[in-house]
């Protein structure tokens, strides 16, 4: 019982904070904080999936998103350069709702496909057999290497392209200031 | 783990493959000193080689690697659409980098994969892979969009490209997601099978999903409401890449398109009007937006904006003599926007050029065969008998007459004819406008030349032999029904 209490004390803790975060995070006006408010959001939800015994999908969670994303969010953000000044700019105000609406727009339809389409319950029942090692390693792997191989494989073509590109638009010509 | 019907087999990837190992060869040798000269040779020699094994796999039905390559009929008459455009834009972009001093072997590289990417988008059923395909097209158009790297316009071109790219993929990708949610399966043959039940259990899913799916690709072949970053990535990218962009990605962008529509969804009858809708803001639009242009590129963007008009008619219509006749404008296409374009990029190889139609009068008396042959251009893109351009027109907009869209036909008609203003403003402007300074004259060679007589002979052939190519279109089709 007292497993049990721990369990869901941790649930409503961590679910409370990824609300929390992800609220704050179009709420903010700094960038940083918002990015920052982002990854707290993140690593909430990665503790309900560990919760849920997906340790893969928690683990893809963090590197995925914490790592990558944010941290090039964060990049942006210092290239740009913004300063104080930028960032707390009069037309700020505004703008904040925008966003609001936009993510209370984005939420709402989440929550209303979630409730009302009985389509989302049928199609549940099919994944039982997924649920019984739900987000392990081994279901994933063996997807990628039969079903999806060639998506697989052209998906190292991508990359390559994507490096090539950077590094054309990025490079220093000999004699290039 | 039960590996029987999963045919890996890699003879059907023999096109996709040779344009690989030439665009990593084009890379590796590009190191050297001595290699760089290999790219455009590497490169031609590539698209030659996927082109031929293309052909040879012409009219084989055969699916792969667990269902997720289809090569078809369907597949491979846009797999040549795309290696045509591949080896046209190819044979005209030597002269003009080596003369803005930007020839590096890294562009030949980035065009065989983006050629890639649009093979591996036309040769699949799995939605997954169809947008795997269209990322690995548009990252390296992006890069080729602001190759010129100390010109601000081509840099302005490859961020805004980029931007809207990113976007509409994000569309693209929300839109596959929810359809996944509503079937369970990215897979476009059980999406048809099972349509009728998906419909039923989630339709807010499937509506939501296809209309995303719709908006993502608009952005790709340049649909109204979602072509405002045409004109200036057009007018900014360097003119063989434009030439390049005006078809290839295009092509693509249809080729998924009709997959997805004329085959996965094609129960679903909504679709239609929303089609329809798409269809006369794109060719009204565009065609009356070229009209204010004083920029060729731009018009041309404007122009390319009103044939993808055209040919989401045909997707309109539906069926197989409609897509068909789309099949066939789109390969008619290929040849006399290319061949615009070919000329385009002779112009612009001269210093000081900015492609304005100022800097076309005299050019009949200067270079007469030039402009005869812009002149046969111009005729095609405006609809002119006996070029493809009539002819795709005609099959077209009579389809859509037989298909009971009748005011679809007559608004088609109607924008067209408001085309052939500008189309001949480019040709008053070559033989009857009085020149005040002399013609700047043009460097020809071998390269260009012949990609001059693949595209005149491409838009004369189309359009003198019509029904041949309408049976080869009709064939391609029917292999995905």
């Amino acid at each position: 019982m007292e497993a049990l209490n721990l369990n869901v004390i941790v649930f409503y803790l961590a679910a409370g904070l990824a609300i929390a975060g992800a609220f704050l995070m179009v709420w903010q006006k700094n960038p940083v904080a918002s990015a920052l408010y982002m990854l707290l959001s993140i690593v909430s939800q990665a503790v309900l999936y560990l919760q849920l015994d997906a340790l893969f999908v928690g683990a893809v969670l963090i590197i995925v998103y914490a790592g990558a994303i944010v941290t090039l969010f964060l990049f942006v953000i210092m290239l740009l350069n913004l300063r104080g000044e930028d960032l707390v700019n009069p037309s700020a105000g505004p703008k904040r709702y925008v966003k609001l609406i936009i993510s209370g727009v984005v939420g709402a339809e989440l929550v209303y496909l979630l409730v009302e389409s009985t389509g989302i319950g049928t199609h549940l029942t099919k994944l039982d057999s997924a649920i019984a090692n739900f987000g392990d390693v081994k279901p994933v792997a063996e997807l990628l290497y039969s079903k999806y191989l060639y998506g697989f494989e052209i998906t190292s073509i991508l990359l390559l392209v994507a490096i090539v590109g950077a590094v054309i638009l990025a490079r220093r010509e000999p004699g290039e200031n | 783990m039960n590996l029987s019907g999963a045919n890996i087999d890699f003879t059907l990837l023999l096109p996709e493959i040779s344009l690989a190992i030439c665009g990593f060869a084009i890379l590796l040798l590009g190191v050297t000193k001595r290699g760089k000269d290999f790219g455009f040779g590497l490169g031609l020699f590539g698209l030659i080689a996927a082109l031929a094994f293309t052909v040879q796999q012409w009219g084989t039905l055969e699916t792969g690697f667990f269902g997720m390559v289809t090569k078809d009929g369907f597949s491979s008459l846009y797999n040549i659409i795309f290696l045509l455009a591949g080896i046209i834009s190819l044979l005209i972009a030597q002269t003009y980098l080596r003369a803005k001093k930007i020839d590096k072997p890294e562009y030949y590289a980035l065009v065989l994969f983006s050629i890639l990417g649009m093979m591996v988008m036309a040769s699949s059923y799995d939605l997954i892979i169809i947008f795997i395909g269209l990322e690995i097209m548009s990252i390296p158009l992006y890069v080729l969009a602001g190759f010129h790297r100390f010109n601000p316009k081509s840099n302005e071109a490859g961020i805004k490209y980029f931007i809207i790219g990113a976007f509409a993929s994000g569309f693209l990708l929300y839109g596959i997601a929810l359809v996944y949610g509503a079937g369970a399966t990215t897979d476009l043959r059980l999406i048809a099978a099972n349509y009728h039940s998906m419909a039923q259990q989630a339709p807010l899913l499937l509506y939501a999903g296809v209309a995303l799916i719709l908006i993502g690709f608009g952005f790709k072949v340049g649909a109204v409401p979602f072509h405002m970053w045409a004109p200036d990535v057009y007018q900014g990218a360097p003119t063989p890449v434009t030439a390049f962009f005006s078809v290839g990605p295009k092509a693509a962008g249809f080729a998924a398109l009709m997959r997805i529509l004329d085959f996965g969804f094609d129960s679903m009858d909504e679709i239609q009007s929303v089609l329809w809708i798409l269809a006369v803001l794109t060719m009204a639009v565009g065609n009356i937006l070229a009209l204010f242009q004083d920029n060729i590129k731009r018009m041309l963007a404007y122009s390319s904006i009103a044939h993808a008009g055209y040919i989401l008619v045909a997707l309109t219509v539906g069926g197989e003599g409609a897509v068909a006749s789309g099949l066939y404008y789109l390969l008619g296409y290929t040849f006399f926007n290319l061949g615009a374009f070919a000329i385009l990029t002779i112009l612009d190889t001269r210093d000081g050029t900015d492609s304005r139609f100022s800097e076309l009068t005299g050019m009949a008396s200067r270079h007469p065969f030039l402009a005869t042959l812009l002149a046969i251009f111009m005729f095609s893109l405006a609809g002119f008998p006996p070029t493809a351009g009539f002819f795709g027109k005609l099959y077209i907009f009579s389809g859509a007459v037989e298909g009971g869209f009748i005011w679809l036909a007559i608004i088609g008609v109607m924008t067209s004819f408001v085309s052939v203003y500008y189309y001949l403003r480019v040709v008053v402007a070559c033989f009857f406008t009085k020149a005040d300074h002399p013609f700047q004259q043009v460097a020809m060679n071998p390269y260009l030349a012949l990609a001059l007589i693949i595209t005149a002979v491409g838009a004369l052939g189309l359009g003198l032999f019509p029904s041949s190519w309408i049976d080869l279109s009709r064939q391609a089709f029917a292999s995905f029904l």
